[in-house]
């Protein structure tokens, strides 16, 4: 059983209007990768042009934020569920 | 130039943002737009200019930037979970979000631009001193590179 991740709304353009999609992955990073690469209109909107997460996206296993755990290198078992939330922040300057 | 897509919400509404961003004056407000957005229907190609989108419920959040709300604005990832719970629980989404821009034109900014996803839209309402004015809609472009300005139409009726 793959890892699934789950596609939040205003990127389902990007993916097809999928909302969730399976990978084989050992990591949230692989599992990211193989979704901004079967899809990779959604690179840009999750990783800046030099490869790291944006600031704003929020990435969990199992509601777990990897930021508390391993990062990108966080292991993921089959079954596990990662979902991507973003953090709203912006301001007038 | 005629807007690419246009964002419906009643009068009453659109009044409750404005008065939001009087109420936290000088510090910026923020909260979320729930509502339908046509291009979700299953079965329906993606087309943003197409669809239509209505505001049909707000979600009033508070502004987590403690350093320097009068120029900033945050939500945490539970403020955004919250959001969708409370959209969900009305069978609507979170098709945007609004904050006001204190002392300063309803126009994104660089920092706004850094920090949005596109298919959401953002209202902006000015606020000057204290008294809010223009409110604009904006949609993050494809590339990311600028926001494309949405068309708000007030609805001065409930929608049916």
């Amino acid at each position: 059983m793959p890892v699934k991740v789950m596609i939040p709304t205003p990127l389902r353009p990007y993916a097809g209007k999928r909302d969730s999609a399976e990978f084989k992955a050992a990591t949230v990073g692989e599992a990211l990768t193989h979704l901004t690469t079967q899809f990779t209109d959604l690179r840009k909107h999750l990783f800046t042009e030099d490869g790291k997460l944006r600031s704003f996206v929020n990435v969990y296993v199992n509601d777990e934020d990897i930021r508390y755990l391993a990062s990108e290198n966080t292991p993921t078992k089959d079954g596990d569920t990662i979902s991507i939330i973003p953090s709203i922040a912006g301001g007038c300057r | 130039m005629a807007d690419e897509t246009t964002l419906w919400i009643s009068h009453h509404l659109a009044e409750k943002i404005r008065e939001h961003g009087a109420e936290t004056y000088p510090h910026e407000c923020c909260g979320a737009l729930l509502g339908r957005d046509s291009s979700l229907v299953a079965g329906t190609n993606y087309d943003a200019q197409a669809a239509s989108r209505e505001i049909l419920s707000l979600f009033p959040l508070i502004n987590r930037r403690d350093d320097s709300p009068r120029n900033r604005f945050s939500l945490t990832a539970d403020d955004v979970r919250d959001a969708e719970k409370a959209a969900s629980a009305q069978g609507l989404e979170v098709v945007g979000w609004y904050h006001s821009h204190p002392d300063h034109p309803a126009r994104p900014s660089e920092y706004d631009r850094d920090h949005a996803w596109p298919w959401y839209s953002y209202i902006i309402v000015s606020v000057q001193h204290g008294a809010p004015q223009d409110m604009t809609s904006w949609r993050l472009n494809d590339d990311r590179r600028e926001f494309s300005h949405e068309g708000i139409e007030i609805r001065h009726r409930a929608a049916v």
